[in-house]
């Protein structure tokens, strides 16, 4: 278990030094300038200079490099061109309404799916699983930001018990700061909770069709002591991994949530970046997005492995 | 042989938004690239079926032809993906275990780390916003998608005995893959590409609704749902057809996939996509 968590860890450093090598060349060497390219047409040769030397672009690439990691893994991001204030200080606010966000959205759709996928399957073939079936099948296909706007229609501009957008801090107290984010979680948790449904689903009826729970049934075990005691723990394994892959998921989709609801998170700060041509911050936040998700697949692996001793060797 | 029903719906549903879409080339009820700010927000009547939008632009009209949008950013993004997907993967199972295999698997989990809306962000960031950008975020987002599936396939069909025969018959690992190999995953490669077309047309929605795809005043159905939400308390109406579009469209090709998973084999599970 050792030795596959030290190779998953080195895997997971390659793959971090990788993902960095190409997020730096994306943003700071193929553009050519990117002082010329933040300030615009319009800028006079002097401002762009004085850019140049704030970035430390008249040095050495490689240089430049290092000194950007360096950077990363001591937390200093740089300071952001268009607020003046380390990028540090912003992803820290923004994080306090992102991750929560994130989080919500994975209990709620966890909440929601366990169930109907295990009532799917127990129930294989009757109207309540193709009810079940028609309606996740459903809930992929909606798009979470149009299902973000009928949230709005319905709940906000309608009923008014919610309001359509914006976020009142934590400052505000834990249940407003929560009323706030329940419309953008649940729209964000819709298409989540019909994926994993479905995986709940089969993972459950792959199980329940192995020879230790005919074993269990006939040494006496009623069909539900047999799922609940035998089948669902080992169901559970695949959906597990599944539910840790989505946060990943969730984190990404937050960012297009958060500009249907005008909430104040990493999303919204990364479209600021990209309006306001301010590439330290978006060259940042996607290294912060991209390092969130590869340390949750490391993370996942490992669950996994530890798990089902089985995954250790092969892959 | 039976049809699978989800596979005759499916197919019917987008049948229809690809003739919708050829259609718009050539006929559209009204043209999309005049404005007629008179007869702005109207509800729907005889002349403007499903209404006009801010701009008095014919809704139906912006619809057919956010359809022509939708489906070549979706359908050029699995071209991509299958083009640069599956020759890596016939290669990784070609040579399993050996160096090119592990680069190449490796090469894949790298790209599986950034969503495309993250791809999307970094090429924005850099080039501006255009439809060209999100073709390019959502294709590189499906090759290593492409190419796993094709390393699985391939690796099952590598064992069996008539392989064997024609390694010893003296043919080489190329000949084998593009021979044997190829047309024996050709079903799971359809169905994939099934699912990935559908996922492509939610990328699309998702990067355009959000500015990062095509712009204006090329229609699509992202930025009609975009522009509709500014108007959410006044002219809801114009929220729900774009919407209501993406949703029939995206059902028909998951359900086309799932049908076409049945017909072409009843074992394969879905891969992980």
């Amino acid at each position: 278990m050792l030795r596959f968590a030290f190779t998953r860890a080195l895997s997971l450093a390659l793959s971090l030094l990788v993902a960095s090598v190409v997020i730096f060349a994306v943003i700071e060497v193929i553009p050519g300038d990117p002082a010329a390219y933040m300030l615009g047409l319009n800028a006079s040769p002097e401002a762009v200079a004085a850019l140049r030397e704030q970035l430390g672009l008249d040095g050495n690439v490689a240089m430049r490099y290092l000194d950007w990691m360096g950077g990363m893994l001591t937390g200093d991001f740089g300071t952001s061109y268009t607020y003046k204030v380390p990028v540090a200080e912003l992803v820290n606010q923004r994080l306090a309404v992102s991750v929560p966000l994130a989080l919500y959205a994975l209990v709620l759709s966890t909440l929601i799916a366990l169930p109907i996928g295990i009532i799917a399957a127990s129930a294989r073939g009757s109207a309540a699983d193709y009810g079940i079936m028609g309606a996740t099948q459903l809930g992929i296909a909606v798009p979470n930001f149009w299902f973000a706007m009928l949230l709005v229609l319905i709940f906000a501009v309608t009923l008014r018990w919610f309001s359509a957008g914006g976020f009142p801090g934590w400052d505000a107290g834990f249940w407003v700061a929560m009323k706030a984010l329940t419309l953008p979680a649940v729209a964000l948790a819709l298409p989540q909770a019909s994926i994993l449904a479905r995986v709940m689903r089969s993972a459950l009826i792959e199980t329940l069709g192995q020879d230790y729970i005919r074993t269990a049934r006939a040494k006496g075990l009623s069909r539900r002591e047999a799922t609940t005691r035998h089948a669902l723990r080992n169901a559970l394994i695949p959906v597990l991994t599944i539910i840790g892959l989505q946060f990943s998921f969730l984190l990404a989709g937050a960012i297009i949530i958060e500009n249907v609801f005008y909430l104040p998170g990493l999303g919204r700060l990364i479209f600021q970046g990209i309006t306001q041509r301010d590439l330290i911050v978006v060259e940042s936040l996607v290294m912060l997005l991209v390092f969130a998700v590869i340390l949750v697949t490391f993370l996942v692996d490992i669950a996994y492995a530890a798990a089902d001793p089985r995954l250790r060797t092969k892959r | 042989m039976k049809w699978p029903v989800s596979l005759v719906a499916g197919a019917v549903l987008s049948v229809l938004f690809v003739v919708v879409a050829l259609l718009s080339f050539v006929w559209t009820p009204h043209d999309v690239a005049t404005l007629a700010i008179a007869d702005k927000l109207q509800p729907p009547s005889p002349t403007y079926w499903l209404g006009t939008d801010h701009f008095g632009r014919d809704t139906l009209s912006m619809l057919m032809v956010g359809a022509r949008t939708s489906i070549a950013v979706a359908i050029v993004a699995v071209g991509i993906g299958i083009v640069v997907g599956v020759p890596l993967g016939l290669a990784a199972a070609a040579n399993r275990g050996s160096l090119i295999d592990e680069i190449i698997m490796r090469g894949n989990d790298l790209v599986f780390a950034f969503p495309s809306l993250v791809i999307a962000i970094l090429i924005t960031a850099v080039f501006g916003p255009s439809a060209v950008n999100a073709i390019l975020a959502i294709g590189i987002f499906n090759i290593p998608v492409f190419a796993r599936v094709t390393r699985g396939g391939a690796l099952s069909i590598w064992t069996l005995d008539y392989i064997l025969a024609a390694r010893v018959a003296g043919k080489g690992k190329l000949r084998i893959s593009v021979e044997h190999i190829l047309p024996n995953i050709l079903n799971l490669l359809i169905v994939q590409g099934t699912i990935q077309f559908s996922l492509g047309i939610l990328a699309e929605a998702a990067l355009s609704y959000i500015g990062l795809g095509a712009q204006p005043p090329t229609p699509s159905w992202g930025r009609m749902l975009a522009e509709a939400q500014t108007m959410i308390y006044t002219a809801p109406r114009l929220a729900m057809w774009p919407g209501l579009a993406i949703v029939a469209m995206v059902l028909g090709l998951n359900l086309m996939g799932d049908g076409l998973r049945d017909l072409l084999d009843p074992r394969v599970r879905r891969e992980r996509a």
